[in-house]
């Protein structure tokens, strides 16, 4: 179940945008211009099963989100989608992994409190007994070179 | 039959007779004629295993997929609170002081253990450096990745996190660190290969079971372990699909 985010939870000034999640489910978001920091030496690991729900997350993960465990548990990982990010990009992450292919690309990810932090994600399909079981993502520090081509790049793109 | 047992080859020197003497423990517990194969490299040791010859094998995580998905090996136990973690460091005396600022050329020191070495080009990712365009310094130890750092001849290395704590307080007075890792999840495992695995449980519990025997503590203190704990199928295909997803 994914909620609108609220106003309460938000630092700083912010804009309001409404995102298509999954093609019919509408989210309201608020979102600033403050960036966190990519944490050195860490990895964001997360685990979804095959429709996306998350079902595991590290304390990475966590942090940088700004969610509490029990909220991210349960959600779709559109609960992170910030509305920078082309629907494109993501089109092309789901059209690759349900192909049974690893995925990696730059993505700048919402936080509760409306900021913003970008990561370098891979996702992989982990298949169990020759079957697809669910996916997991690994997001590690980007270089700030490759954060800027993906900008312009998700600039073009709707 | 004699089954063989092999450890990657990355252990520490020190830890050489520690591993003798638990093998021996492990064939009086088993009953088993158990020949423990040490490797001077990966290389041979990838070779012996793609021949069949190895049946229990304490693993880095690098090989862990090729062990488990290509020849059938499943996990017995792993070191309790260990993990394998990497660290970037360069001369005490260098003004870098962010990986960010190494430039495309930089010589960087490392040895030949992979998981460390790929943790650590993770690492090196924010400053857009990868293999294509680092110069590498190949080094036998870590203690000739401090000496290349310390000569001049590198101006990064990338050290285990915990061979580098060992190194001694003056050498690590020269160095300093950009970047440590925290994964936390990344670890070597006791493996058993298809031969064994009729006593998989058996071996496991006895493993485990190690803490409680005051000599067999003694055993794990030699292997600078604080005893086994059980890796289960599902946590090694985890840790399996996590270094696939760094491994690009």
């Amino acid at each position: 179940m994914i909620h609108d985010m609220q106003v309460e939870d938000i630092v700083g000034d912010y804009r309001e945008a409404s995102l298509q999640c999954y093609g019919a489910i509408t989210r309201k978001v608020y979102y600033t211009q403050i960036e966190t920091p990519y944490p050195d030496g860490k990895l964001i690991v997360s685990t979804s099963t095959p429709d996306g729900v998350i079902t595991h997350v590290n304390r990475a993960f966590v942090e940088m989100s700004g969610y509490r465990e029990e909220e991210l548990l349960g959600a779709p990982h559109a609960i992170l989608r910030h509305p920078d990010m082309p629907a494109a990009a993501f089109k092309d992450l789901w059209d690759t992994i349900q192909r049974g292919e690893k995925w990696q690309g730059y993505v700048k990810n919402l936080r509760k409190d409306g900021g913003f932090y970008w990561v370098k994600a891979t996702v992989i399909p982990n298949i169990r007994g020759g079957q697809l079981a669910s996916y997991t993502s690994v997001r590690r520090k980007p270089s700030r070179t490759k954060v800027e081509e993906a900008m312009q790049l998700y600039s073009t793109l709707s | 039959m004699t089954l063989q047992f092999t450890v990657s080859p990355d252990f520490a020197p020190d830890r050489l007779s520690g591993w003798y003497i638990f093998n021996t423990w492990l064939q009086k517990q088993t009953g088993e004629a158990i020949h423990l194969e040490l490797y001077n490299d990966f290389q041979s040791q990838r070779n012996a295993i793609a021949a069949g010859k190895v049946d229990l094998i304490y693993a880095n995580p690098f090989d862990a997929a090729m062990l488990v998905r290509e020849h059938g090996f499943l996990p017995l136990v792993k070191a309790i609170n260990t993990a394998d973690e990497a660290l970037i460091a360069v001369r005490a005396e260098s003004g870098i002081t962010d990986v960010a600022q190494l430039q495309p050329g930089v010589r960087v020191a490392f040895t030949s253990h992979p998981d460390v070495h790929l943790i650590g080009m993770i690492m090196l990712e924010p400053a857009d450096l990868g293999s294509d365009n680092i110069v590498p310094v190949a080094a036998d130890s870590y203690v000739l990745v401090a000496k290349h750092l310390l000569k001049g001849e590198a101006e990064a290395g990338i050290f285990p996190a915990q061979a580098y704590d060992n190194l001694s307080a003056m050498v690590k007075s020269q160095l300093k660190v950009l970047v440590r890792s925290q994964i936390s999840v990344i670890h070597h495992a006791l493996l058993a290969g298809p031969r064994l695995q009729a006593r998989r449980a058996e071996i496991q519990a006895l493993l485990i079971n190690m803490n409680a025997d005051a000599k067999a503590v003694e055993i794990l203190k030699s292997l600078d372990f604080g005893g086994w704990e059980a890796v289960a199928d599902e946590a090694m295909e985890f840790m399996i699909d996590l270094m696939d997803t760094l491994n690009t």
